[in-house]
């Protein structure tokens, strides 16, 4: 599983470091994936039942990453979805999607 | 908490309030009227302690202040710090009465003047009276921070900011050095208190320390650039930019001082020592040569009186240093003997302050009245100025060491030093020792040359500048009471020098050599004439050799014009100054490109830098597979998925293909969460991946095609090395964070969610009401997204509207 995580950090920041900005959005989509992973799995994998009362189990999975996840989740959609609209603002208004020429100008 | 402490604190309070005063009163009452008290009541609060202080008594008080570090904002009076609160206090107050005639109520911004002035007022007195090494060097700082505020007092000429950076940059420099030389001292002797610092058993570790040598010359630079010592001198002439109160009080009066004074302070710690004596004594000379040769051929009164300061500062300073060669040689009688430059530096610091502050002052009447400093253009002003004239007599003879005044008794001292250190026998002194009256005697020539020009090319001659808008005349009465007393002051003590000595200079001296004190009394009998004494003779030389080259000064006042204007420290200064610009600029532009990808490539290699670095010397890797389940076939399967859908993304050439497979790759996810007993993160994630993969796809539809990424291998090969570094260090924290367990969770007390919050999901139960807040905060995020979004879709088409209406 780790080294699973590994990858899809590699892959993400091997992305974030392109030039086109659909890349660089997709980049930031697998590491939040990766970090998801990450998360959960430092909270070990697989021991005892789901975190739901109602069910009869001697032992639950660890509830915390869990609710540490479901935060991550929502707020990695919401700046997914920002960044998207700000690219595609980018875009329109300077009409490329090349960071090397969105560089700023000197003193600016 | 004592009453000395809320002495040194009244200023910065009262400075809070002055805005409000200026506000209320401005339009009737000059604001210095309400400021003037604060100084005065200083004054006479100090004098009551002269009887203790004078009986041989020091004071200690300690204010805790972050006593976790050992922080005390710990007040310790004694002569030296008596006689320098006295002065911050006397001369202020004269400063501010000063001032009340010379800055225009209805045309200056007073408010920020007299702020600055407490702040400085408040800042000296705390750095005379601090024991604690820290403590200090904040009211150091403090210091230089306000003559940097009131140098840029008039902050829209360019010579003002010019003189106020100046100043600031090379007192800073020095402070910050000063800075890392009090560490050193601190280490050395394990204490922050200068008190503690002398008992026998500390100052020995200090003195047998390897660092002994570093942290003095570190403490000196602090003190030479605080008190205008070459080549440090420079920042002083520019700071004449102030107005002339300030120029008085800061950069003649006290604030120059301060070096001295940590000079004198620390003498008991590096006194007696080889290099203290020569660099103290070597630097002093230098200076007061500098200044005195350079003060001759300035043109503006101000900068005449600004070298002539850094000539004096120089000339204290090389009897601090004389002195300080007394600590060689124990307790003897021949101690005492040496211990006389010391007496002699704090006798000729009082008398310049004296003699200094009100030439200032009528420097300052000149300017006021006749709107020009320029010697070229005054002259004759005797019969419109008398008073002011009999005024500047009084400084400028004083100044060049005539009687009868202060000046004419300390210059003598001081040729008493230098002759009695040229015949010392310790520190190479038998080879190079006659030297120092040599230096002393020349400079002296210069000194009465400089202070003949101040008074006669002003007074005396035609009167050739003839002001405009209104004839000169004598300053209002208000304005002549500062220097008056001042100029009083001047002659009482050269009458009354004895009484004096007792009540103010022996028990500054006794501050400043404690020990030596506790072993017999300095007896100084000062009088005006001890009979035909060598001093008198170099007097005499001066005087004649003085006369003689004023008279005859345009014969000689060419050699100025071989003065190398390109080797001048200025040119210097100002050279590395530009220099140091341009290179910061360049190596700026180096590394901030603007271009997004570097910087995140310096992010990313820093962190596989820093982490791996861990790693590396913590030893941190951990890995333990015993906790793990086994693998079934359906995470293998899973995993192998997720594998080729994050693969696919990398090397996708269309944007179709990538999106999906970013979508597939967020549904895998998803599943894991089931395998993981995460049913919540797995609806979760459904929702928002489908939600993602639309907007996607929406967004698919603006964008352009992916293009192929046209890189040179050098740029592709970084990025991918990086990006392997970044994977590599990622999967080692994983499993080292998975294989180590330093506590247990915390999970099992949320497992009591029914109990405590009637839910049986216990994700839930966290999310909305142990960490309610958090999630509140998560939607607040989600909201300002939202409106994001909502705003920049919205924006353009206002813009778009706006540009067709243009057109």
């Amino acid at each position: 599983m780790c080294i699973v995580v590994g990858l899809l950090f590699m892959i993400g920041t091997y992305l974030i470091l392109t030039k086109t900005l659909l890349r660089i959005i997709l980049g930031t989509s697998i590491i939040g994936h990766g970090v998801n992973l990450l998360i959960i799995t430092m909270g070990g994998l697989k021991k005892g039942g789901p975190p739901l009362l109602g069910i009869e189990n001697v032992t639950y999975a660890d509830s915390l990453p869990q609710a540490l996840l479901l935060t991550a989740i929502v707020i990695n959609f919401a700046t997914t979805a920002l960044f998207l609209v700000l690219s595609y603002r980018a875009y329109t208004v300077l009409g490329t999607d090349d960071t090397e020429q969105l560089r700023g100008k000197e003193d600016e | 908490m004592s009453w000395i402490h809320v002495m040194v604190l009244t200023p910065f309070i009262f400075a809070t309030i002055v805005p409000y005063l200026y506000k209320k009163f401005n339009q009737k009452i000059h604001t210095g009227w309400f400021v003037f008290f604060i100084p005065v009541f200083i004054f006479a609060y100090l004098i009551t302690f002269i009887p203790e202080i004078s009986g041989g008594n020091t004071f200690m008080k300690i204010l805790p202040w972050l006593p976790s570090y050992n922080i005390d904002f710990a007040i310790y009076m004694d002569g030296l710090s008596l006689i320098f609160a006295l002065l911050i206090a006397g001369i202020g107050a004269l400063v501010v009465l000063y001032s009340i005639y010379y800055m225009s109520k209805d045309r200056e911004a007073l408010h920020n003047f007299y702020v600055y002035l407490l702040m400085f007022m408040g800042a000296m007195l705390g750095l005379v009276f601090s024991d604690n090494i820290f403590v200090l060097y904040v009211f150091w700082e403090m210091t230089s921070v306000s003559s940097f505020l009131l140098i840029a007092y008039w902050y829209e000429r360019e010579k003002s900011k010019y003189g106020a950076q100046k100043s600031m940059l090379i007192t800073v420099f020095g402070g910050l050095a000063m800075l890392a030389g009090l560490i050193m001292l601190a280490m050395m002797s394990d204490t922050y208190s200068i008190r503690e610092m002398l008992t026998s058993h500390n100052l020995e570790a200090i003195t047998s320390n390897t660092l002994f040598l570093p942290a003095m010359i570190l403490i000196l630079l602090g003190a030479f650039t605080k008190s205008a010592q070459f080549p440090f001198s420079i920042w002083l002439p520019d700071a004449m930019e102030a107005p002339t109160p300030i120029s008085a009080y800061l950069h003649s009066a006290t604030m120059v001082k301060a070096g001295i004074y940590l000079v004198a302070r620390l003498t008991p710690i590096f006194g007696g020592t080889g290099e203290w004596f020569w660099i103290v004594t070597g630097v002093g000379l230098v200076t007061l040569l500098y200044g005195s040769v350079n003060a001759v051929r300035q043109t503006d009164l101000k900068a005449l009186l600004a070298y002539s300061t850094i000539s004096q500062l120089g000339l204290i300073m090389s009897l601090l240093g004389m002195g300080s060669g007394a600590l060689y040689f124990g307790y003897g009688d021949e101690s005492f003997i040496y211990a006389t430059a010391i007496f002699a530096a704090i006798f000729h610091l009082v008398n310049h302050s004296t003699f200094k502050g009100c030439l200032f002052m009528v420097v300052g009447i000149i300017d006021h009245e006749t709107g020009t400093r320029d010697l070229r253009k005054l002259g004759g002003l005797m019969h419109l100025m008398p008073i002011s004239f009999t005024l500047m007599i009084i400084g400028g003879f004083s100044m060049a060491g005539l009687p009868p005044f202060n000046g004419f008794l300390s210059k003598e001292l001081f040729f008493t030093a230098t002759l009695q250190a040229a015949n010392m026998s310790i520190f190479n002194l038998a080879n190079l020792g006659f030297v120092i009256p040599v230096i002393a005697w020349v400079a002296s020539i210069f000194t009465f040359i400089y202070s003949m020009i101040l008074v006669f090319k002003t007074f005396r001659g035609k009167h050739r500048f003839v002001r405009v808008d209104k004839p000169v005349h004598e300053a209002p009465f208000g304005m002549l009471i500062s220097p008056l007393i001042l100029a009083i002051l001047v002659v009482a003590i050269f009458f009354f020098p004895n009484l004096f000595s007792k009540y103010f200079l022996l028990p500054a001296w006794e501050g400043v050599l404690p020990s030596l004190a506790q072993a017999g009394e300095l007896s100084i009998k000062l009088s005006p004439w001890h009979g035909w004494t060598p001093e008198l003779i170099m007097t005499l030389g001066v005087v004649g050799l003085g006369i003689l080259m004023y008279l005859y000064i345009r014969k000689w006042y060419r050699i100025y014009n071989y003065y190398p204007q390109a080797l001048t420290l200025n040119t210097i200064y100002n050279f590395s100054l530009e220099n140091m610009e341009v290179l910061s600029k360049k190596a700026t532009n180096k590394y901030m490109t603007g271009f997004i990808r570097d910087y995140l490539v310096y992010i990313f290699a820093f962190i596989v830098v820093i982490v791996g670095g861990v790693f590396w010397t913590f030893g941190g890797f951990t890995f333990d597979v015993s906790q793990d389940a086994d693998i079934n076939i359906y995470e293998a399967g899973l995993v192998i998925a997720m594998i080729i859908s994050a693969v696919t993304v990398l090397f996708s050439k269309s944007r179709l293909t990538s999106i999906l497979a970013i979508g597939a790759l967020g549904f895998l996810v998803s599943f894991f969460f089931v395998l993981f007993r995460a049913p919540d993160l797995a609806l979760t994630q459904l929702v928002v991946e489908t939600v993602t993969t639309v907007l996607f796809l929406l967004c698919f539809y603006h964008l352009p095609e992916l293009r192929k990424e046209i890189g040179k291998i050098p740029f592709k090969m970084t990025n991918a090395i990086i990006s392997i570094g970044v994977g590599v260090i990622i999967t080692v924290v994983a499993l080292s964070a998975k294989g180590t367990r330093l506590f247990d969770s915390i999970s099992s007390y949320y497992e009591n969610s029914y109990e405590l919050a009637g839910a049986k999901n216990i994700v839930n139960a966290i999310l909305v009401d142990f960490r309610g807040i958090d999630t509140m905060l998560e939607i607040l995020v989600l909201t300002m997204a939202g409106l994001g979004v909502y705003t920049l879709i919205k924006l353009r088409m206002a813009r778009r509207d706006k540009n067709e209406g243009a057109e």
